[in-house]
């Protein structure tokens, strides 16, 4: 027979527990992927845009030569998309919106037609008149040269892995501790262990280990994901993040406990996890920038532990930031989940 | 390692818990005294709402008393309660265990908080659920929970096992099933103290009931003699015909070999000794005051019978009396 310590049996149930169950897998580690992968797609840095040119192919052209030209000019310019079709046929293209603008050839010009209420219209009339200029020969008296900037680090999606990374290190130590204690209790599970000669302090801290253990792939799969699918690089030390990570994930699940040391119903609990988590949901820069608040509102909000861990985060994985540089935000975070478990223990309840 | 004055497992005495809320203050425990002896099965019987959970709770350390003395195993909570935590096993009322673990890991789980104890097959094996070892908890039926329950008590093998009314909600076989584990417990030496709503239960397994009602012990002795308490060892039960007024508790003690009648909304019936005796003597004195019968039956005395005597009221459902 093995006889294995407490702790380690404890921490084993909780494992299993939480493997065996595939929804709880889906909401910790699919779901973050998930909308890091859906909020990464719908606000990617799109491709400059290709400008719709119909040019007008008149039967009896007053000039076919000027025509062949304009197409040509266009048709050479790859921020055009240039077909030609008969005049009837272009105004209907146009009134559809499926041109951005209609080039007719005249005698010694173009003409064109566009409608001056879409932006797109606008962009495509400046565009094709400056590509048939060109064409024909204009000289530019200033020189101008173009650098595009598009660089990993400035785009949506590196501002938001690390946020994605901060909620869900939080919405784990809530539901991976608050619930699952709560629901211990209603289960009368905890008032059954403690009438084993279990020691209350292993219990909390396979509780405390099981927390540590769920956080590792959670950070590691929102860090791949968002470097393979997005490109986005972690500047600083992946041990400063994994530090960083564990102490939120430490500091939430003291949170967790403190939300859940009286709480008798699951509704209860639930109710009080939604009011310690909306407030940091919306304010503190997950899916957009805290610094958006009012300034009157910025002392609060700069003091909720979610904010110090996605600032910390973005520092350390955006701005390769070392931790020291951190120590405000890390000593910040130690005092909440330090004050937080003083308290839950002091009025945790048993049964 | 104390230890208490020889052959007693439990004592209590002058036992109260109060519980304030804001609407009322109700005292579930009211003066309860206790002794229960080693290696004995102790049960504590009484309707529901009596405070055999509260006087239960307060005995395994789970609840602090109002007041009162507790000894356990010849410790006290307040200041033995790691020790007495290896030595007694307990199961609650109702205990969820997690669903995803299996009876065996559950068990492993147990087994790890006690510093010496069984292999855990060797506790499913008491219980009769090694066949359902590698199944998850959420796959057991009603009787099979509680049989883990009992075997995550024992995996400790401990001197002294609290039992919470540990067959309530379990279909005839089952609970048929769990006595027999606990009959060998009991074999082996160990002491129970069980509670139980059961008359058939504690008659069957307990060497000694304490019949509770209103947080107070109101009869305690073997079942055998808090039967022989009611004088008789037979009950005669009848109804008479719809509209018949019948005779007064008076009238029917006045028969021969009746040692005492009770009449509710369900009928009459007598505490005999001798039913041979009492039964012409009945039919002949309805016969002369022309009551006719609607139903008569004779059985032995329960200890059912012993809780009406000595409360007005029936143990599973709480009405009351009607005897004046």
């Amino acid at each position: 027979m093995s006889r294995t310590g407490p702790f380690r049996t404890l921490l084993l149930s909780r494992l299993r527990e939480f493997y065996r169950e595939p929804e709880a897998i889906f909401w910790v580690y699919g779901f973050p992927v998930l909308l890091a992968i859906g909020l990464g797609i719908a606000f990617r840095e799109r491709p400059p845009e290709e400008v719709r040119v119909d040019v007008v192919v008149a039967a009896a052209a007053p000039d076919a030569g000027a025509t062949a030209a304009a197409l040509k000019a266009l048709e050479g310019d790859r921020r055009f998309r240039a077909r030609s079709c008969a005049g009837e046929e272009c105004a209907q293209r146009l009134r559809l919106g499926r041109t951005d603008i209609v080039v007719v050839a005249r005698a010694g010009g173009v003409e064109f037609r566009f409608d001056p209420t879409r932006p797109e219209s606008i962009l495509a009339r400046a565009r094709a008149e400056d590509a048939l200029q060109r064409a024909a020969g204009r000289i530019d008296p200033v020189a101008v040269a173009e650098r595009q900037v598009e660089e990993p680090g400035s785009r949506y999606i590196d501002f938001l892995i690390p946020g994605l990374l901060g909620m869900n290190l939080m919405g784990g130590g809530l539901w991976g501790i608050g619930f699952v204690i709560v629901d211990m209790r209603v289960r009368k599970l905890l008032k059954r262990l403690v009438a084993t000669p279990m020691r209350r302090s292993d219990f909390l801290l396979a509780m405390m280990g099981s927390r540590i253990l769920f956080m590792l792939p959670e950070v590691a799969l929102l860090l791949l994901a968002g470097s393979l699918l997005f490109q986005v690089r972690v500047q600083g030390s992946l041990l400063a993040v994994l530090a960083v990570s564990l102490l939120g994930a430490v500091s939430f699940a003291g949170l967790g406990l403190l939300v859940a040391c009286r709480a008798q119903k699951i509704e209860t609990v639930s109710g009080l996890m939604n009011v310690v988590m909306l407030p940091m949901w919306l304010l503190s820069g997950i899916f957009f920038s805290s610094e958006r608040f009012p300034a009157i509102l910025q002392p609060v909000i700069q003091a909720l532990p979610l904010t110090m861990l996605n600032d910390a985060l973005r520092a350390v994985i955006l701005e390769g930031a070392g931790l020291a540089s951190q120590s405000l935000r890390i000593a910040g975070l130690v005092l909440w989940g330090a004050a937080s478990f003083v308290l839950a223990l002091r009025w945790f309840r048993w049964s | 390692m104390p230890t208490g004055a020889k052959g007693v497992a439990i004592r209590c005495s002058g036992l109260r818990k109060r519980f304030v809320s804001r609407s009322s203050t109700v005292d579930a425990v009211d003066g309860l005294d206790l002794e229960v002896r080693s290696g004995e099965c102790f049960g504590l019987l009484g309707p529901n709402g009596a405070g055999k959970t509260t006087t239960i709770e307060i005995l395994e350390g789970l609840l602090p008393p109002t007041s009162g003395e507790v000894e356990v195993l010849g410790g006290r909570w307040d200041a033995h309660a790691d020790d007495l935590r290896q030595r007694i096993g307990i199961s609650l009322q109702e205990t969820r265990f997690a669903e995803k673990l299996s009876v065996r890991e559950t068990l492993d789980l147990f087994r790890s908080f006690y510093r010496s104890g069984l292999p855990p097959e060797e506790a499913l094996a008491l219980v009769s659920l090694q066949e359902k070892s590698g199944a998850w908890v959420g796959k057991l039926s009603g009787g099979q929970r509680q049989r883990l329950a009992v075997a995550c008590a024992l995996v400790g093998d401990p001197e002294l096992l609290f039992l919470d009314e540990p067959t309530t909600g379990l279909d005839p076989q089952s609970r048929r099933s769990l006595w027999e584990v606990l009959r060998a417990l009991r074999a082996r030496g160990r002491t129970i103290l069980l509670t139980t709503h059961y008359m058939d239960e504690a008659e069957r397994l307990c060497d000694r009931v304490a019949v509770v009602d209103h947080g107070r012990v109101i009869a305690l002795g073997s079942p055998g003699e808090l039967v022989a308490r009611l004088g008789g060892e037979h009950v005669i039960e009848f109804a008479l015909e719809a509209g018949a007024d019948g005779l007064r508790e008076e009238d029917y003690r006045g028969l021969p070999g009746v040692s005492g009648a009770r009449i509710d909304l369900e009928g009459v019936a007598l505490t005999v000794t001798e039913p041979h005796v009492t039964l012409p003597a009945l039919l002949e004195r309805l016969g002369r005051e022309r009551l006719a019968l609607a139903r008569l039956a004779t059985r032995h005395v329960s200890l059912e019978d012993v809780f009406v005597d000595l409360t007005g009221r029936h143990l599973r459902d709480d009405t009351a009396s009607t005897a004046a």
